[in-house]
């Protein structure tokens, strides 16, 4: 029997569940790797020389060079793990946030403001605005 | 013997945690959010308990993929507050409480939940935000601390039924412990907030106040509502809120006392992406 995964149907959301973790692996590990200040050191000075030490896939390193977050996301990788690039970056969580949304910085900081965004229509795919 | 005073709920926001360590609490922005806690920042002193148990969540800063505990209690003497990537928070240190924390441990194992223990481990914002919130910037933290870590970040974390009966073990575990010390716990995270893809920004103040009232009123029927309910309305990392059924599971009604009292009750958006969610119940 196949497992029950109902989330494949929340739009604009991707379930890190384990085989998503399974994918993201070495992407994930590698995000971890910039807790620590020399290695952040290491990865600015060179980003793909750090990279290629890490047994991730090209996509994968490409999306992190790109800094395409969705991507990364779509490849394995989890938020809270990508978010160590953002910190290397000095970027704060909701920019990191926004820059997944298609919104620029200021349209998704003003949506927050204004009450977020609305769960009307953004519960399902097949959900009718 | 001990026995569980309050429990606590609030979300736990690194935005705020930054906020607090700049000294921006006063900028109109995050002055909505502090106003929310200056009553409980008097309550916690007038109500002051001889442990809190603070059930948290790790964001992939104390365990990586190498290890993924669905539940972790700490039974160290103290804990270091974490470098998340932005530098370590300027927050004292935790102080542990190793001796109620193996006894917990060991009476909620032989309650039959599988707890990972951790003799080491440095804490995040999910632990020290709150801690910020509800007493400001000490000296020294004022009591021990004793961290239990949930797994939200790989899906699936626990379920809310299952949050909601190791709570009541805990309960069971702190009322046998001999000493009468008065203990809190806490349950942290959410609320309504979605980090990820085009959907981050989702908030949802209606789920919310009904997931508040709820846990007020029916936390039985509450700790039934499944994870996907969470995720669809709450957001992906909305998830983070079956933490707060197991501070619940630990109140006296839950095994048959008195309902507790609502001391307060707090909502706004937003906190960064978030929607902070704080409610203070006491025990009759
Ligand atoms: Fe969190």
């Amino acid at each position: 029997m196949s497992l029950d995964k109902p989330y494949k149907d929340v739009p604009g959301t991707t379930i890190f569940d384990a085989e998503m973790s399974r994918l993201g692996y070495h992407l994930n590990q590698f995000c971890m790797s910039l807790m620590k200040a020399d290695n952040r050191a290491r990865f600015k000075a060179n980003e793909r020389a750090y990279l290629d030490e890490w047994p991730m896939t090209e996509e994968q390193k490409q999306a992190v060079l790109d800094r395409d977050l969705n991507r990364c996301i779509s490849l394995g990788g989890n938020i809270y793990f990508l978010a160590k690039i953002g910190a290397t970056d000095g970027k704060s969580f909701q920019q990191m946030a926004g820059s997944m949304t298609g919104m620029s910085e200021e349209e998704y900081r003003n949506m927050m403001i204004g009450g977020g965004r609305s769960i009307e229509g953004n519960r399902s795919l097949g959900e009718k605005k | 013997m001990a026995r569980v005073t309050a429990s606590v709920y609030t979300s736990h926001v690194p935005a705020i945690g930054a906020a607090i360590d700049a000294g921006k609490t006063g900028e109109p922005y995050w002055q909505k959010v502090f106003a929310g806690y200056d009553f409980s920042k008097q309550w916690l002193k007038d109500e002051k308990p001889d442990v809190i148990f603070l059930v948290f969540n790790d964001h992939a800063t104390a365990f990586s993929l190498d290890l993924i505990p669905t539940f972790a209690i700490g039974t160290a003497a103290e804990y270091t507050p974490a470098d998340e990537g932005w530098g370590p928070r300027p927050v004292p240190k935790v102080i542990g409480h190793p001796k109620l924390a193996a006894h917990i441990a060991q009476s909620v194992i032989q309650d039959d939940f599988d707890l990972t223990i951790v003799n080491k481990m440095d804490v995040d914002h999910g632990l020290t935000v709150p801690l910020s919130l509800m007493c400001g910037q000490p000296q020294a933290w004022p009591c021990p601390v004793i961290p239990f870590a949930v797994n939200v970040v790989q899906y699936p974390a626990p379920s809310g039924r299952r949050c909601y009966m190791l709570g009541q073990a805990i309960g069971r575990a702190i009322a046998s412990y001999e000493e009468p010390l008065k203990v809190q716990i806490w349950g942290t995270g959410g609320m309504s907030h979605q980090l990820q893809g085009p959907r981050a920004g989702l908030i949802n103040k209606e789920w919310d106040n009904a997931f508040l009232d709820r846990l007020i009123a029916d936390p039985e029927g509450l700790s039934k509502m499944p994870h996907i309910d969470y995720v669809r309305e709450a957001g992906s990392e909305g998830i983070e809120l079956v933490m707060w059924l197991i501070a619940r599971g630990a109140m006296s009604d839950v095994a048959g006392g008195a309902k507790p009292t609502v001391k307060h009750r707090f909502y706004h958006v937003p906190a960064s992406n978030t929607a902070v969610g704080h409610l203070i119940l006491e025990n009759n």
